[in-house]
C-alpha cells in the first residue's frame, strides 16, 4: 500500500443557504503522511472534515477514504477512521477510563487489545483515570480525546483544529505526539489556523473562503513565491509600515513579530533604496536583509 | 503614547484560591497609560482568573490594586464603567444590525440617547460603515466584525481595554490589520491589556508578562526579555519560561 492514496477528494462543493462553504475542492492525501489543512476560521476546514468523516453530504463531487466512498461505504469508513472534532465531544460525566472503555466498546474492541496504539499518550493521563472528563484541564482533555479517537486502531485519523487556543509550548508537545502516531503507520489529516505548524506536515493545503489556494509540500509552496522578500527591522514597527506602504514597487508590507516583511516587485526598488526612502522619512537606524519566505508570507500573497 | 508616570493598572500581591488550589499566586505589576501590555502564559497558568479580577468579575482572595484609578476591592461597579472588553468568542450579537449593536452596548454603558446617536455617527464614519449600518452582524466579513467589536468595546471611552485572544483563528491579513487598530488606540492614550497565543504578536507589545503556575515569571519589554533569556524571538522566550510549568 506504500505511496498509494489514502484520501481522494474530487470536485467537492458544499453550500449552506447562500454561503459557499467549499468550492471545487480537489486533494489527494497519501498513505502514512501528515496532511495539514491550513486556514483561518470560516475557511471551510470543518465542512471538509465533516464530509470526509461521513457526517454531512457534499452537494457535488466525490471523496473516498482508503478506497471507500464517503456516501456508498459510509459504515465502513466510520469503523476505520478516528475523528477528533474541534470542540470537546466526550462524555463529561464519565471518567477518563469510562470514556475510553465506552469508545472501545462502540467499535467492538477493548482498550487492552489496542493498548499499544494509545499507550504513549494514555500513560500521561493514567493517574487521572478515575477523574470525570469535565474536571480535566484543557491539555488532559485533549489527550483523552486523542486516546478515544485512536482506541480502535484507525487507519486514518482526522483532527479538526486540535491546537486552536492552545499555548505555544503545549502545541509543540501535541505535534510531537502526532509524529509518533504517524510512525505507527496511521495517515493523519489535521487542520489548523496556525501557519507555523505547516512545517510539521509532510504536505499541506492552504484554504481560504472555501477554496484551496495552494497545495504541496511546504517547500514546494515556498519555492513558488515569486517576489523578492526582505525583512526590515526597526524598534517601531508601525511607523515603517506607514512609511513603506505607499512606496512604488512595494507589493506588500506586513508585520512579522519584530520584523516587517516587505515584498518587492521585480524591477522595483532595491534593499538599499528602501533604506534611503526610510531615511528620507526621518527613520534612521533600520536594518534590511533579503529573506526566504515562510508559509505565512505565501498565504498573505495568495489571500 | 506610553506615559510611565500615570498608572492605569496597579496590582499588588494578588492571590486567588479555589479551595486548596492557588490559581493566582501573589502577582504584582503596573501598566502605564497608553501602554500595550501583553499578558501571556500557558493554558491553565492563571491568566483568565487574573483578568477576571482586573475586570471586576471576581474578587481576589487577598491582595489589592487599582484599575483606572479605582480600588478593585471596593469600587468594582465604577471600574466596570471605565473599562472595555473584547474577545474573539464573544463580542457582538450576530442577530442584531450594526447600529443595533452600537445602541445596545451604548445603553449598557449608560450613555444617553443623544450620546448614543452621536457615537453611532462618528463610529460608522471612522469605520467607513455608513452604508452598512442596517447590515446584520452575522453577514459581515470577519475583518469588519473585528473592527466593529473593537470600536464597540470602546463606545464609552474607557481608559483601558481588555482584549482576550482577540485574534484567535483569524487569517494572517485580518490579524495584522487588527494590531494596527490596537496601536492606533494606544497612541491616543488608551491602555491596551491583551492576551494572545501568537508569539509574533507578543513582539508588538510595549511590555509583556509571562505567567507560569499562577506566578508572573517574567516581565519586561520584548527586547529586554529576549536579551535576558538569550532568545532570538518571543517564541524562544516563551518556550524557555513556560516550559518550566509544573502544573497542568
Amino acid at each position: 500500500m506504500l505511496d498509494s492514496t489514502a484520501i481522494k477528494i474530487e470536485g467537492i462543493c458544499k453550500a449552506y443557504k447562500d454561503t459557499l462553504a467549499l468550492q471545487d475542492i480537489n486533494l489527494s492525501i497519501r498513505q502514512g503522511e501528515i496532511f495539514g489543512l491550513i486556514g483561518p476560521d470560516g475557511a471551510g476546514k470543518t465542512s471538509l472534515f465533516r464530509i470526509l468523516t461521513t457526517l454531512t453530504l457534499a452537494d457535488k463531487g466525490r471523496a473516498s477514504v482508503n478506497g471507500r466512498d464517503v456516501v456508498e461505504d459510509m459504515a465502513d469508513i466510520r469503523r476505520t477512521i478516528g475523528y477528533m472534532p474541534g470542540h470537546f465531544a466526550l462524555y463529561q460525566d464519565l471518567s477518563v477510563e469510562e470514556n475510553l472503555n465506552f469508545y472501545a466498546t462502540v467499535f467492538g474492541t477493548t482498550v487492552e487489545a489496542n493498548y499499544a496504539t494509545i499507550k504513549d499518550i494514555y500513560c500521561q493521563i493514567e493517574k487521572f483515570k478515575d477523574r470525570r472528563a469535565r474536571d480535566l484541564s484543557g491539555g488532559m482533555k485533549q489527550k483523552l480525546a486523542l486516546c478515544c479517537a485512536l482506541v480502535h486502531k484507525p487507519e486514518v485519523l482526522f483532527l479538526d483544529e486540535p491546537t486552536t487556543g492552545v499555548d505555544a509550548v503545549s502545541r509543540r508537545e501535541f505535534w510531537a505526539m502526532l509524529a509518533r502516531i504517524k510512525e505507527s503507520g496511521v495517515t493523519i489529516m489535521v487542520s489548523t489556523p496556525y501557519m507555523d505548524e505547516a512545517r510539521l506536515c509532510d504536505r499541506i493545503g492552504l484554504i481560504l473562503g472555501g477554496r484551496i489556494i495552494d497545495k504541496g509540500t511546504p517547500e514546494e509552496i515556498i519555492s513558488r513565491y515569486p517576489d523578492r522578500l526582505y525583512a526590515v527591522r526597526d524598534e517601531n514597527m508601525f511607523r515603517i509600515l506607514a512609511a513603506l506602504r505607499p512606496v512604488e514597487g512595494v507589493l506588500r508590507c506586513s508585520s512579522f513579530g519584530c520584523e516587517c516583511h516587505l515584498a518587492l516587485a521585480e524591477g522595483g526598488p532595491s534593499g538599499e533604496e528602501i533604506l534611503s526612502v526610510l531615511s528620507a522619512a526621518g527613520i534612521e537606524g533600520c536594518s534590511i536583509e533579503k529573506i526566504r519566505p515562510g508559509i505565512e508570507d505565501c498565504f498573505i500573497r495568495l489571500s | 503614547m506610553v506615559n510611565t508616570g500615570e498608572k492605569t493598572v496597579v496590582i499588588r500581591n494578588l492571590v486567588k484560591k479555589f479551595g486548596d488550589f492557588t490559581a493566582v499566586d501573589n502577582i504584582s505589576f503596573d501598566v502605564s497609560k497608553g501602554e500595550i501590555f501583553g499578558f501571556l502564559g500557558a493554558n491553565g497558568a492563571g491568566k483568565t482568573t487574573a483578568m477576571r479580577i482586573l475586570c471586576c468579575l471576581s474578587h481576589p482572595t487577598s491582595g489589592e490594586g487599582t484599575v483606572a484609578g479605582l480600588d478593585i476591592l471596593t469600587e468594582q461597579e465604577k471600574i466596570k464603567k471605565r473599562i472595555g472588553y473584547m474577545s474573539q468568542k464573544f463580542s457582538l450579537y450576530p442577530d442584531l444590525k450594526v447600529w443595533e449593536n452600537i445602541e445596545l452596548f451604548g445603553g449598557i454603558y449608560g450613555l444617553t440617547d443623544k450620546q448614543i446617536a452621536q457615537k453611532t455617527e462618528s463610529m460608522l464614519k471612522a469605520l467607513s460603515m455608513e452604508n452598512t449600518r442596517d447590515m446584520f452582524v452575522r453577514d459581515m466579513p470577519l475583518g469588519w466584525k473585528q473592527k466593529l467589536a473593537f470600536s464597540i468595546a470602546m463606545v464609552h471611552d474607557p481608559q483601558i481595554v481588555f482584549l482576550d485572544e482577540p485574534t484567535g483563528g483569524v487569517d494572517p491579513v485580518t490579524r495584522r490589520n487588527f494590531w494596527e487598530l490596537i496601536y492606533e488606540a494606544a497612541s491616543k492614550g488608551v491602555t491596551v491589556f491583551v492576551t494572545t497565543h501568537y508569539m509574533d504578536e507578543a513582539e508588538y507589545c510595549d511590555r509583556v508578562s509571562v505567567m507560569v503556575d499562577g506566578r508572573i515569571e517574567a516581565l519586561g519589554s520584548p527586547a529586554e526579555l529576549k536579551k535576558q533569556y538569550n532568545a532570538s524571538d518571543m517564541d524562544g522566550v516563551f518556550t524557555k519560561i513556560a516550559g518550566r510549568a509544573e502544573r497542568e
